[in-house]
């Protein structure tokens, strides 16, 4: 794997770390640091301060019977949420996203495809597959989106990002990305708000096409 | 939490819970919950440190911080009724032979870390709680001035030599 040059901001890890940033967003983080060291260690580094908050915290008595009650249930059978392991270039928090399945392409046109893996009104989660040297359909977002590179590259007027670079793009950035030649760039893209493809379908289509 | 994980031992897990019990229902009170509902939240929480004791690695994480991801994720789990997405674990090396200079260094540096945070100034102080207790969003703590997240986190070197033993894993 190549090195790693766009990483997510500290803020964001530590929003993150405190579990404050939405669903879709921590789909994107959490995939990134399953491929970034260093963003692993920044968030570890997150989490010892958090546990250093609990340490002072002033302590609050439970109630007698509690920890009885925990006590008599550490036999207790119990079903393991399931771990999604990374499968090919596809990071555990994807696989998640995804429930274990393969990605499901619906053609966007231009040889563009998505798969929608979550949507709602609090942001949205999906893959795109974009051939080499066609450029991201034209997009507007009224938050922020983050795209996670998981295969190839793509280049824009703030650099190029390859395998494991995430862009946090906001509203004001006027950007069309651009697959580089070479194998078909495949991302992860969150927002915090739905999103809306320009140019590629008339307006009236697009709920038809939820894009 | 060694004997916890390595050897099932109910005196240890009890001792663990004497500790973080009260204090892990502090936290959680203070971030919003009422106090029936932070028991029920320590009762997951404690249960879980129990059941996922296997994932816990002295080499990259004090007890505290372990314990803290462990509460934030089931706290929201339970309010949103939906899983939070997690990064991939790291899993130790079988047969990997406690590294003791290095658990020895993580505990220096949290010893470093609370320092830090008592030095700080209350105002300071109660903004980084905020963040870390889950009620500051990303946009504002990155734009409050004066949140000495960098200061505090650099108390903590937390080296890329803590994981270079598990980048086999990553790199696959
Ligand atoms: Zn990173």
């Amino acid at each position: 794997m190549s090195a790693i040059t766009h990483h997510t901001p500290d803020a964001m890890l530590a929003a993150y770390a405190a579990g404050n940033l939405p669903h879709a967003f921590a789909v994107a983080v959490a995939s990134h640091v399953s491929l970034c060291t260093q963003c692993r260690v920044a968030l570890e580094a997150h989490q010892s301060v958090g546990g250093a908050i609990l340490e002072e915290t002033g302590a609050v008595a439970v109630s007698s019977n509690l920890k009885d009650d925990i006590l008599a249930q550490l036999d207790a059978p119990f079903t393991p949420e399931p771990v999604y392991d990374r499968k090919g270039i596809y990071p555990g928090p994807v696989m998640e996203a995804m429930k274990g399945r393969a990605p499901r392409w619906k053609k966007l046109g231009l040889g563009v495809r998505q798969d929608i893996l979550s949507e709602d009104a609090n942001g949205s989660v999906r893959l795109l597959y974009i051939p080499p040297g066609q450029a991201v359909p034209d997009h507007s977002h009224s938050g922020l989106e983050l795209t996670l590179v998981l295969q190839g590259s793509f280049s824009d007027a703030t650099g190029r990002f390859g395998v494991g670079d995430i862009e946090i793009a906001d509203e004001d950035l006027e950007h069309t990305p651009v697959a580089d030649e070479g194998d078909a760039c495949i991302c992860l893209a969150a927002t915090d708000a739905r999103l809306r493809f320009r140019g590629l379908m008339p307006r009236l289509l697009q709920p038809v096409f939820r894009i | 939490m060694i004997a916890v994980r390595d050897n099932r031992d109910r005196t240890a897990f009890a001792a663990l819970f004497d500790h973080f019990a009260p204090r892990l229902k502090g936290f959680i009170i203070r971030s919003g919950a009422s106090a029936p509902q932070a028991e029920e939240i320590v009762q997951d929480v404690m249960l879980t440190i129990w059941r996922k004791a296997a994932m816990f690695d002295p080499h990259r994480a004090q007890v505290s911080a372990w314990i803290y991801q462990i509460a934030r994720n089931r706290q929201i789990d339970i309010a949103r009724k939906e899983n939070r997405p997690v990064p991939e674990e790291l899993r130790e090396e079988p047969g990997a032979e406690p590294d003791a200079s290095q658990i020895l260094g993580l505990e220096q540096e949290a010893g470093q870390l609370r320092q830090a945070l008592a030095k700080l100034k209350p105002e300071q102080r109660e903004i980084i709680e905020q963040a870390y207790l889950g009620e500051l969003t990303h946009q504002e703590i990155s734009t409050r001035t004066g949140l000495p997240l960098g200061t505090i986190k650099s108390r903590i070197r937390l080296g890329l030599d803590r994981l270079r033993h598990e980048l086999k894993d990553l790199k696959q």
